[in-house]
């Protein structure tokens, strides 16, 4: 492990929605100017997490630290710039921006109520954010509807940049992107992090974007983390099922004329997870303990960690 | 050498807005053979779907096919008038749509729906339809069809819907099916099962497939031959492993070019400048050539389609050599 503090942490956090753990018992932490990237399927409770982080969402268990305190020793007037240092960026980038007010207004207004510049300040300010995600100033007067997705993409991310954040939880933040435009705003969020000193937890269900762009991939299924790792060698060498499941899935360019050999079943309801492995009942490898018990997450290399019972029977 | 399966000529369809004229099928030729797949590759508003749309004749005001053919089998569809054409969908030419929700009525079960659609088209009694149905289920690999067919829509998952959707399209052994990104919505591990039902159902039965899409990766493990539109147009087509391998026009390069696998991790992505041109009120000439390094005078004009080898076709006057 790297020497660096680590700028959030996680221990132990479940989220429940009535009778569906979204999220259950993960720990997880990153590390300042990392890029940390969250994978799975819809309903592993990925996004769940990444609300959790950025305080949208409340856990109904576990621990949120921040620089080394827990999230609750910095409410009050004077840790605001610390509670300002997680923004979130959003899939939608057609639903996430208010379409009644102007440019100016929507990435303006947080620093103005946030006493991070004055009011008179503002149409400068946001013409500097503008330049910073590649957007003329001259738009700033414009409304969202007048802007193409790419574009809307750029103005969330300047909102999410006009309080000045250390943290970004990046949630799908391509996914609804053209594949040209969508090269253009991963390029964006490799010049901020550099620019800016920015930590990112970047949520996808892409694994070729994320390859791209994480240091390191945490994979979750079901609720739960399954795998995590530094991405090459997570790539290289995936040691859970579902992991090689999932890296063997992905369509590839390179990949011609394949014939598919799919893995079995969908995703279970996460309203009845099956017992033991949420993963067993579509593991070519299950074997009676599986279906039992959980498996824990456990360190398989330095660095490396993975929940699966193959690996305690591997070793002596 | 008898008829293509498909064959598309010339193809235009426009929309007469408000607005002005949006050219959103503009001079579109395809062609597909029996047991094909065809991956037909664009960005949104490539016009795509909408090539889609005219070949199953689902093109409504202010758009109409203003020009071109369409032949199925031999077949002009252009000219055969809505009757005619209902007679053939469901029945010759089938879609599936990215949503499955669209196709299901979410208040019928699953069985009223696909009996309905067998009995469409013909004269048999409702249990040869309901045995039909369950074939169908099971072709796309849904487990105890019998039991499932009492189901209502909602009582399925995504990827189960979605082969619904592809079961009731298969049900009259159709010519060709159009498939309209089907496997967006869906995660990974579900879409290479649907993609590999896919796959073998064209091999086996024959069926014609068009998998309209914006994922090259997709169309890369699945089609055999490619079309790539841009702005209305096909720009460049081919074997799948021709166009990718040696792309030809500026566009297709760009795209591929800036798939996060194809550069090395963490390095700046290859992109392609600006954004994807309005339809309304294009122009003369090349359309991307607003956004093409490439360009030159001569991109002023329309640029005609040409074959450059064997069985590629390409409009782009300055090709990446």
């Amino acid at each position: 492990m790297s020497a660096s503090p680590a700028l959030v942490e996680l221990r132990g956090i479940t989220r429940r929605f009535g009778a569906v753990r979204a999220v259950d018992g993960v720990s997880l932490e990153v590390r300042a100017r990392e890029v940390v990237g969250l994978v799975g399927e819809s309903g592993c409770g990925k996004s769940t997490l990444g609300r959790i982080v950025s305080r949208i969402l409340e856990p109904t268990a576990g621990e949120r630290l921040w620089k080394a305190r827990p999230y609750r020793e910095y409410e009050g007037n004077g840790a605001r710039a610390e509670r300002l240092a997680i923004q979130m960026i959003f899939q939608d980038p057609y639903a996430s921006l208010n379409p009644r007010m102007r440019i100016v207004d929507i990435v303006g207004e947080a620093p103005v109520v946030h006493g991070l510049i004055a009011a008179a300040e503002r149409a400068q300010y946001v013409a500097s954010l503008l330049a910073r995600v590649g957007m003329d100033a001259s738009l700033m007067r414009r409304f969202p509807h007048q802007f193409s997705g790419g574009q809307r993409s750029r103005i969330g991310i300047a909102r999410a940049l006009a309080v000045k954040p250390l943290f970004l939880v990046c949630d799908e933040a391509v996914a609804a992107l053209d594949v040209s435009i969508q090269a253009q705003v991963l390029n964006l969020f490799m010049r901020l992090r550099e620019e800016l000193a920015l930590t990112y937890l970047f949520i996808s269900h892409d694994l070729g974007v994320v390859r791209h762009l994480s240091d390191r991939v945490v994979v979750m299924y079901l609720g739960r983390v399954v795998e995590s790792g530094p991405t090459a060698e997570l790539y290289a060498k995936p040691n859970h099922p579902y992991t090689q499941a999932l890296i063997a899935e992905v369509p590839r360019i390179d990949a011609r004329h394949r014939a598919y050999v799919p893995i079995r079943g969908e995703i279970p309801s996460p309203l009845d997870p099956p017992g033991g492995c949420h993963f067993h009942p579509r593991c070519p490898h299950a074997f009676a303990r599986c279906r039992e018990e959980a498996p824990a997450l456990r360190e398989i290399a330095p660095g490396r960690q993975s929940a699966c019972h193959l690996n305690e029977s591997r070793t002596p | 050498m008898s008829a293509p399966l498909l064959d598309v000529e010339g193809l235009r369809t426009h929309f007469f807005t408000r607005e002005g004229v949006v050219k959103a099928v503009d001079d579109v030729s395809l062609r597909l053979e029996r047991g094909r797949i065809l991956g037909l590759v664009g960005e949104s508003g490539s016009g795509k779907s909408m090539t889609g749309y005219s070949i199953l004749g689902l093109v409504d005001p202010p758009g109409r096919i203003v020009e071109g053919r369409i032949a199925l089998n031999g077949l002009e569809l252009t000219t055969l008038g809505q009757e005619g054409w209902r007679k053939l969908r469901g029945e010759r030419i089938a879609m599936i749509f990215q949503d499955p929700m669209m196709t299901l009525n979410p208040v019928l079960r699953i069985d009223t729906q696909m009996v309905e659609a067998v009995l469409a088209h013909q004269r048999i009694p409702r249990s040869a339809a309901l045995e039909r149905c369950r074939d169908a289920l099971e072709r796309v690999g849904i487990a105890s069809p019998g039991e499932r067919l009492r189901a209502y829509p909602h009582q399925f998952s995504g990827g189960m819907r979605q082969r619904v959707a592809i079961a009731i399209a298969i049900l009259n052994r159709p010519d060709l099916i159009i498939a309209d990104e089907p496997t967006t919505a869906l995660d990974v591990t579900v879409q290479g099962q649907i993609l590999s039902e896919m796959q073998s159902l064209c091999r086996e039965s024959g069926t014609g497939l068009i998998w309209i899409t914006h994922d090259l990766s997709v169309v890369a493990g699945l089609a055999d031959d490619i079309s790539v539109m841009y702005a209305g147009r096909v720009v460049e087509s081919g074997p799948v492993d021709d166009v990718l391998d040696r792309p030809m026009h500026p566009y297709t390069r760009g795209l591929l070019d800036s798939v996060p696998s194809r550069n090395a991790p963490g390095a700046p992505l290859s992109q392609i400048r600006g954004m994807t041109p309005s339809l309304l009120g294009l122009g003369e000439g090349c359309a991307f050539r607003t956004r093409c390094s490439r360009a030159v005078d001569a991109c002023r004009a329309t640029p005609a389609a040409r074959s450059p080898a064997a069985g590629r076709s390409l409009r782009c006057v300055n090709p990446v050599p």
